[in-house]
């Protein structure tokens, strides 16, 4: 059979329509896009694709499924190794991870893995989830202390196990960045709700409104009789960049900007009770995910112009392709190679526009990328109304900083152990982005599965 | 759900409501606050612990009504419940034997500042409290202070009570004539600031509780962000207490005022549409 070199397309709603509505953007295969897309799979025996993948879905499989159209079965393969399959296919950097390594994509276009993926789990959903059966009891008590994808996915893994788990959630709802932080749009709330309610169907028992630390710190969880903790708090403390002007009215970190709109859906205020105020022209300053979800978020919240603002080149913005694109049709202009020095304001006290300097490249630096270098005498003034700041994210020290013997690492992520996530304090565990820094939904599942296995093993030698 | 368990009206438009969130209880000290939601479409609203019961497991908030949701929740009713009540949030005050202090309190300022003040009366402070109001029938907690304070003073701005003008008059007098160690000042923002400028120049170390605009009220979204010295820090969690002669009051006060125009807007669309026949 001859190959199809390109990858079927995806369909999504017009740019100009999408731009102003919080629905999906990408609508999903239908069946037959996805049996077309499956059959470009050649099943290779050495499945490189696996590799590409922190969680080692078995890809092969779970796309033989699909050209068997055994959707359901499809779906339940890649639940073996990954609980949040539906989000996984959209939010994946495929391109950097499984799809990197597909055959195909020597020569042509990699398997669409990741809307492959999409396809099964919201099928399986669509066709309504079966309980899954609950492990019989181990009588060991575990304590989940996050519940974003690291929390949650070790979670699951603790009950399968037969452990009690009870999951400790700050906010008002799990699901971490899922929740508050990436779109609607991009990742309807209402799927990440049904993977969560499956998560709780194994058992697990999700206590939201609880912040460990205010209430009890992870030495009284371990006192009141958890045989263990994993601590998943993610990566939820916004970096400012510590120029003047930045505490202006208008001026928001990209958490604040996006969890107004996302989880407390400033975007029906005021049916929803949360306001969010936007202006004419929007700057957000960075260029990963969260600026792109910022910039398009802006659009739909009726901004007329909104403008990425990136230090470095268009090769080094570290957000997803797909994201970039999307940004692309939706009319976010890229100011790259500039970045503001000063925040500008009105008499008021509101941002009327940033001083910013422009940049060409220099040499590599540590990270291999070409170091940014400030050109004398560039100094423009662009005028914004509205700043948001999305140059990243630190570990929020309020768990780190109540657990003694802990160790921590510099910039005060947690030292943990790679594959197994011990930290040096005895029965704690954790991982995700408060190990890693500000990462990926998979890596942090990933970490999530490699400490439930581990935790698995420390409760049966206790 | 989070039930309230007690209510009352302290002054017009300002309720204390008793809400029975156990864990909460066990662990929240003077000086921290809580978030909470009406309903699955509230918005996340910080409240100060006005008071803590452990064995009931309750916790009193008083809460003024300003805008869509503090109505919305003043249409509550004994039992009646709320959907989200998180805490205890922030720092707890700093609580030492110092000497003589000044506690000073203005509208419903005066709750918060309540059992800090208790606090510090059991700490062996010898206490001085000033509340304040627009006007007597404003005023609240007059027992409640009156009983923890060695010397009680009240200032009304229309003379319907005490002393005829505000706090500030009150405090500089005692200031003038006796040495005092420190002072904590809960209210309104323009009074903090007003009281931060009156006990400047005696150097008198004051101690203000911001209360700046929150969304998560655990560091992660910066809304609260106030200036300090020269640091941002955020009010959630870095506070909500600090030194005052340190905060930036103007960038405070500004901020304040971010989503004035949405406020008004949803209050024009109703807390409760009439619907709830609260009004
Ligand atoms: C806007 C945005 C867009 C992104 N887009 C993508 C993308 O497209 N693809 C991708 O792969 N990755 C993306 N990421 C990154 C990805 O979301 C994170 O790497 C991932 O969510 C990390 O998971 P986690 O479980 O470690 O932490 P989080 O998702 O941050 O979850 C941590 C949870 O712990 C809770 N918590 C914190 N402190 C406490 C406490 N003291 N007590 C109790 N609970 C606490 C938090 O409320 C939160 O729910 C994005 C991130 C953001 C912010
Ligand atoms: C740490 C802290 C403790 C507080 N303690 C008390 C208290 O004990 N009693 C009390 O009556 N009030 C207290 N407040 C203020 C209270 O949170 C606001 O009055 C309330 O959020 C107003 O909401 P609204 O929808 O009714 O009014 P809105 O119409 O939304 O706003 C009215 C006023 O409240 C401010 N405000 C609005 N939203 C918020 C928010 N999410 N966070 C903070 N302020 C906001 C606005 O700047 C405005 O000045 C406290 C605030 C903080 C930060
Ligand atoms: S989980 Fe992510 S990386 Fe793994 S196969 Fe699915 S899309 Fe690829
Ligand atoms: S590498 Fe590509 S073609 Fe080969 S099995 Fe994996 S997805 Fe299929
Ligand atoms: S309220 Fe979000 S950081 Fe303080």
């Amino acid at each position: 059979m001859p190959i199809i070199k390109v990858k079927t397309s995806m369909p999504s709603q017009d740019p100009k329509v999408r731009k102003s509505n919080f629905n999906e953007v990408a609508t999903g295969y239908t069946k037959e896009m996805a049996l077309q897309e499956a059959e470009r799979c050649i099943q290779c025996k050495n499945e490189p694709c696996r590799q590409g993948c922190p969680v080692e879905v078995d890809i092969p499989a779970f796309i033989q499924k699909i050209k068997d159209q055994d959707f359901a079965g499809a779906a339940d393969k890649l639940k073996e190794k990954n609980n949040l399959p539906a989000v996984c296919g959209r939010v994946c950097p495929q391109e950097s991870q499984c799809e990197s390594f597909c055959t195909l994509g020597k020569k042509n276009d990699p398997v669409g893995i990741g809307r492959l993926e999409r396809f099964a789990a919201d099928y399986q959903l669509e066709a309504g989830v079966l309980d899954p059966e609950v492990t019989q009891s181990t009588g060991k008590r575990v304590a989940v202390v996050g519940g974003g994808p690291a929390g949650l996915t070790a979670a699951a893994d603790l009950a399968r196990f037969g452990h009690q788990v009870t999951v400790f959630e700050a906010l008002h709802v799990a699901g971490g960045v899922l929740m508050y932080g990436i779109p609607e749009f991009r990742l309807p709330k209402e799927i990440v709700q049904r993977e969560i309610d499956y998560i709780r169907k194994l058992g697990v028992d999700i206590q939201t409104n609880s912040v460990i630390g205010k209430l009890d710190t992870v030495d009284e969880l371990l006192e009141k009789g958890y045989d263990a903790v994993f601590i998943g708090t993610g990566a939820g403390l916004p970096y400012f960049m510590d120029i003047p002007g930045e505490n202006l009215n208008g001026v928001y970190s990209a958490n604040e900007f996006l969890t107004r709109t996302n989880l407390m859906k400033a975007y029906k205020f005021p049916e929803a009770a949360t306001p969010i105020k936007i202006g004419k022209r929007v700057a957000v300053v960075g260029a990963g995910n969260v600026a792109m979800d910022g910039a398009r978020t802006a659009l739909r919240l009726g901004a007329e112009e909104s403008y990425i603002v990136y230090r470095r080149a268009a090769e080094q913005m570290p957000a997803r392709d797909e994201e970039i694109e999307h940004a692309e049709e939706e009319g976010v202009q890229f100011k790259l190679l500039t970045s503001p020095i000063e925040i500008v304001g009105t008499e008021d006290g509101w941002v009327k526009g940033m001083t910013c300097v422009e940049y060409e490249l220099g040499e590599p630096d540590d990270s291999g990328r070409r170091r940014p270098i400030k050109i004398e005498g560039s100094e423009f003034f662009m005028e914004v109304d509205t700043v948001v700041m999305a140059i990243g994210q630190g570990p929020n020290p309020l768990v780190p900083s109540t657990t003694p013997g802990m160790e921590l690492k510099s910039k005060g992520t947690i030292v943990a152990e790679d594959g197994t996530g011990k930290t040096t304090k005895d029965g704690v565990f954790a991982g995700g982005d408060i190990v890693t820094g500000a990462a990926t939904v998979i890596l942090a599942m990933g970490a999530g599965k490699d400490a439930a296995k581990a935790i698995n093993e420390y409760l049966q030698n206790k | 759900m989070y039930q309230i368990v007690a209510t009352k009206i302290l002054a017009p438009s300002i309720k204390l409501f008793e809400i029975k969130a156990p864990k909460v209880a066990a662990k929240a000290k003077a000086g921290q606050f809580i978030i909470l939601r009406v309903d699955d479409e509230g918005e996340r609203i910080p409240l100060t612990i006005a008071d803590i019961n452990r064995n009931a497991g309750t916790l009193t908030i008083i809460f003024q009504e300003v805008g869509y949701t503090t109505k919305k929740l003043g249409c509550l009713n004994e039992g009646d419940n709320i959907v989200d009540f998180v805490g205890p949030l922030g720092q707890p005050s700093e609580i030492e034997n110092y000497g003589r202090i000044v506690c000073v309190g203005g509208g419903v300022g005066v709750a918060p500042l309540y059992p800090i003040t208790r606090a510090l009366k059991e700490a062996g402070n010898e206490v001085i409290s000033i509340i304040g109001a627009r006007s007597k029938d404003l005023l609240i907690f007059e027992e409640e202070m009156k009983a923890v304070s060695d010397t009680f003073m009240v200032a009304t701005d229309d003379g319907s009570y005490g002393h005829k003008g505000f706090v500030t008059d009150l405090l500089k007098q005692v200031l003038d004539e006796q040495e005092v160690k420190q002072i904590w000042a809960i209210g309104p923002g323009i009074m903090m600031k007003v009281i931060c400028a009156t006990t400047k120049p005696y150097e008198v170390p004051t101690i203000v509780s911001m209360n700046p605009i929150m969304v998560d009220g655990t560091g992660m979204c910066g809304a609260c962000r106030v200036s300090v010295g020269d640091e941002t820090k955020f009010a959630c969690v870095d506070g909500p207490e600090f030194d005052g002669h340190l905060i930036d009051w103007d960038l405070a006060l500004r901020r304040m005022n971010i989503f004035k125009d949405e406020e008004k807007r949803a209050e024009a669309a109703g807390s409760c549409g009439g619907g709830c026949g609260c009004q």
